[in-house]
């Protein structure tokens, strides 16, 4: 069985040091690990921005694509061989400003992949814009005055987009992040988990202390059910969102590749393709 | 007898135009006769007119005809919009009523059936379209069981007792309007047809059926007109191979699913018209980059923007073939008839697989909608080709890669699927080396680009050109792509009867362009005439860019939504070879 270190390759990331996408990394590298895959069993489909590399860092298949859009391209790669183990990833401008759309119907769908984004709440790559999750008034190359837009609350999107498995965590909890992400990958379902990762180059007021003095983790609640969806939002809404753990888990919904009529448990990838000529006569039919 | 015959149906929308037209064609079929259908219809559900056209005939026909020999009119709105196509001493069915009246100055025959009343008194006005198939079957003296048996069909899950009613409404139209007419008309009997078995379809589900040969299992798309009988097809079909459609929330969506699903080796496709194909751009590049293989099928309607979604033109092309940002291999491939869109779509996906890059499929409404006979189709030729995957790799050492992108000798890279134990790589939109990893070294850009581009090299799809070429040095050569092809045909027996001599040249591979082939026949005809629908020439364009000649090709264009007519065609090449003008 493979252990963390099989999902590491030579490649050094191109990450600032300090940057929290590290963690977040290595994190999947573990729940990988634990939950006993392969690496080959393991693909990585991330979008573009400084997150988007996170595909071309971990030994295991990867695709990097276009920003805004792992999330349709994990599902086509999810729908046509489900026995691999799908991990999207990507930042919060990838998932909430341009793939926005994707993201909420990729809730709704609820394929059994797993999406981490990385949220930084800042635009790294093109350096230093404000991205839907900047808090108001917050300063930055595109915003001098100060965001002057409502910060998105990904959560009480993805709750209310019926999402079966919500998580939040924080980058410095790699305990926490790994355990929640092997929950995700065992999740039946599409599983959400939002992480705080630090911007330490454009990100100064989001900081690794800003975030240890605000965040709440659920473990702090001994009586939380996460299986309890008004209770969910209301934790979410209590604690404006800066909460860890896991939130909301929906075990009874059945994944979309168990309810596709017909859809078998060996990937499709792996059948055949050809049709018989019977087969092919009997659709012929019902043109004549 | 005559050997051909033109009928038309209009109503409103939603008034059962569209079931007249199958009941009645779907019969015809069964006889053996080839046709050739034409629907006019707007983008809403319900009201607003609309009108299907069939061409009947004993010989193979791929065009609608300039006129029009029996019209059936559910209102006056129908007459008076279509009388005008109507030859002289031709029929007009009407539903008596709404008190139908010949407009002055046609010479027509009007029967008034009381289409509405006959299906009323059966229990249901929307018997309507039974009754106005049965007066049209009776009129031609065509033998009444063969309608029946298409109606027990239709409606044969429904139970007996509505096959019944609804074969009771065939009946008492027919009995109506041969009272009338005093028996079925003499001079619209029918040659026998050839009875030869044919099938019956439209461009769209021809691509379906194909789709399913080829081995697609997966489609990923979203609703728009002219496409989405592709998907509905798919949607019956593909659960029954273990694959599925799904309705994606956008194109972008729709085409990054698909390459998604390629890139994990199911072979996936898309289907779309203009304003998604322009939605779909960026993704075209990744699959490009990726080398991944992709099948979108743009089903051209009228542009630019919303344009004119229900309407036929051929507008696309630039977008197809120069779409998307930077530069990658393409393939765009244009079926003309409805075997081309069954086989060509086997051919898109092994072209996909083979050579790694995104074929275009580009049909137009005209061949994705409209309703015609096509042969049998040959099983036989359906073969899958996967080009260079592979499924047994050697084990990786260390740190080593699976060479997804190889610089090899023909430019195409062993491709492995993920799952596959030794076949660790990397897959990036950006510049890569041969496993995939990221680079911006220049000597790596050179050989990645020149080994990505040069994959197309000297590449010659099946039937690249549909060649009719008699004549040696003809006074014409007229080229055409699409569904264009039938009415070029149809003028050319008309060119002939003047003298004027042509040769016909269908493209059908767009791109890369076939210009070796095409060459020496542009050099041998005297004039070269390029037919499209669309307004700035962009076929023209593309052989005089690649081949020249532009001293002797002219363009026939038409872009008002409508298909070309066979006189248009005709006099248009007529002129041209008197006064060296269109």
């Amino acid at each position: 069985m493979a252990t963390f270190k099989e999902f590491r390759n030579n490649v050094k990331p191109n990450w600032c040091p300090g940057c929290g996408d590290f963690s977040i990394q290595a994190a999947i590298q573990r729940a990988a690990a634990n939950v006993g895959l392969e690496p080959e069993q393991l693909a990585v489909i991330s979008g573009i921005g400084c997150s988007g590399r996170i595909s071309g860092y971990i030994n295991a298949y990867g695709l990097h694509g276009i920003h805004g859009r792992a999330l349709p391209i994990a599902q086509g790669v999810k729908l046509a061989n489900r026995e691999l183990t799908v991990i999207a990833s990507g930042g919060d401008g990838d998932g909430f400003a341009i793939g926005m759309g994707h993201t909420v119907h990729a809730i709704r769908r609820n394929l059994n992949i797993t999406y981490i984004v990385m949220d930084n709440q800042i635009y790294g790559l093109t350096k230093g814009q404000t991205s839907p999750r900047s808090a108001e008034g917050f300063k930055t190359k595109s915003t001098p005055e100060g965001s002057i837009e409502s910060t998105l609350s990904p959560l009480e999107i993805a709750m209310s987009a019926g999402a079966t498995f919500v998580a939040q965590s924080f980058s410095s909890d790699l305990k926490g992040l790994t355990s929640l992400i092997e929950q995700g990958i065992k999740h039946e379902g599409f599983s959400l988990i939002n992480v705080f990762s630090p911007c330490v180059t454009f990100n100064k007021i989001n900081t690794y202390d800003w975030f240890k003095e605000n965040i709440v983790s659920l473990d702090g609640f001994p009586d939380y059910d996460p299986s309890n969806r008004m209770a969910a939002m209301n934790k979410i809404m209590e604690t404006n969102g800066l909460l860890t753990g896991l939130i909301y888990q929906n075990t009874t919904r059945k994944s979309y590749e168990d309810m596709i009529t017909g859809f078998k448990s060996e990937g499709l990838a792996n059948q055949e393709l050809a049709i018989t000529e019977e087969q092919f006569n009997q659709l012929v039919s019902e043109f004549k | 007898m005559i050997s051909q015959l033109s009928w038309k149906i209009g109503g409103q929308q939603g008034e059962g135009v569209e079931s007249t037209d199958r009941i009645f064609s779907t019969a015809l079929n069964r006889l053996g006769y080839y046709l050739y259908g034409y629907r006019h219809f707007s983008s809403r559900i319900k009201g607003g007119h609309t009108n299907n056209k069939i061409r009947i005939s004993t010989k193979p026909i791929r065009a609608i005809s300039d006129d029009l020999d029996i019209l059936v009119a559910f209102d006056q709105e129908s007459i008076d919009l279509n009388v005008h196509e109507l030859r002289p001493g031709g029929v007009i069915v009407a539903d008596a009523k709404f008190g139908p009246v010949i407009p002055d100055g046609v010479d027509a025959r009007l029967f008034a059936v009381p289409i509405t009343k006959i299906a009323e008194d059966l229990g249901t006005s929307l018997m309507k379209n039974m009754v106005a198939s049965g007066a049209s079957w009776a009129l031609l003296g065509l033998p009444l069981e063969v309608l029946g048996k298409a109606v027990e069909e239709e409606f044969g899950r429904k139970g007996p007792a509505i096959v019944e009613k609804n074969i009771q409404a065939v009946k008492n139209g027919a009995e109506f309007v041969l009272e009338q007419a005093g028996g079925p008309l003499e001079d619209f009997k029918l040659e026998e047809a050839d009875g030869k078995q044919k099938l019956f379809m439209i461009g769209n589900e021809a691509i379906g059926l194909g789709s399913v040969a080829a081995g697609c299992r997966l489609m990923s798309a979203y609703p728009i007109t002219p496409a989405s009988e592709i998907m509905e097809y798919l949607i019956k079909k593909l659960p029954k191979f273990g694959g599925t459609v799904v309705q994606t929330e956008d194109e972008i969506a729709a085409v990054t699913m698909a390459i998604g699903a390629n890139y994990a080796g199911v072979r996936t496709m898309t289907a779309s018209a203009g304003p998604g194909l322009s939605l779909m751009m960026e993704a075209i590049g990744l699959s490009g980059m990726t080398e991944t293989p992709l099948v979108i099928i743009n089903t051209q309607r009228g542009g630019p923007s919303t344009g004119l979604p229900t309407k036929q033109e051929q507008s696309d092309l630039n977008a197809m073939v120069y779409g998307t940002h930077g530069e990658i291999p393409k393939i765009v491939i244009a079926p003309a008839s409805i075997e081309d869109c069954f086989y060509d779509m086997v051919e898109a996906f092994n072209l996909s697989e083979e050579y790694q890059v995104p074929v275009i499929v580009m049909t137009d409404l005209q061949l994705s909608l409209g309703k015609q006979s096509c042969e049998m189709l040959d099983f036989s030729k359906v073969e899958i080709n996967r080009g260079k995957l592979v499924k047994e790799t050697p084990p990786l050492e260390g740190h080593e890669l699976f060479k997804r992108y190889e610089l090899t000798e023909d430019g195409i890279s062993p491709r492995v699927l993920p799952g596959a134990k030794g076949g660790l790589h990397h897959v990036t939109g950006v510049e890569h080396d041969e496993v995939g990893r990221p680079s911006e070294n220049a000597n790596n850009r050179r050989k990645m680009m020149d080994k990505r581009l040069g994959k197309l090299n000297g590449l010659q799809v099946r039937d690249a050109l549909r060649i009719d070429a008699p004549h040696e040095n003809p006074d014409l050569l007229v080229i055409g792509m699409g569904s264009t092809g039938g009415t070029i045909d149809a003028a050319r027996t008309k060119l002939q009867e003047d003298g004027l001599t042509s040769n016909h040249i269908t493209i059908r591979q767009i791109h890369p362009f076939p210009t070796e082939a095409l060459t020496p026949y542009l050099q041998s005809a005297k004039r070269v005439v390029v037919i499209e629908n669309n307004a700035t020439a962009q076929l023209a364009s593309q052989v005089k860019m690649y081949a020249g000649f532009g001293d002797k090709i002219k363009s026939l264009l038409k872009y008002d939504g409508n298909p070309f007519l066979p006189l248009e065609v005709y006099q248009a090449c007529k002129g041209m070879s008197e006064d060296g003008n269109i």
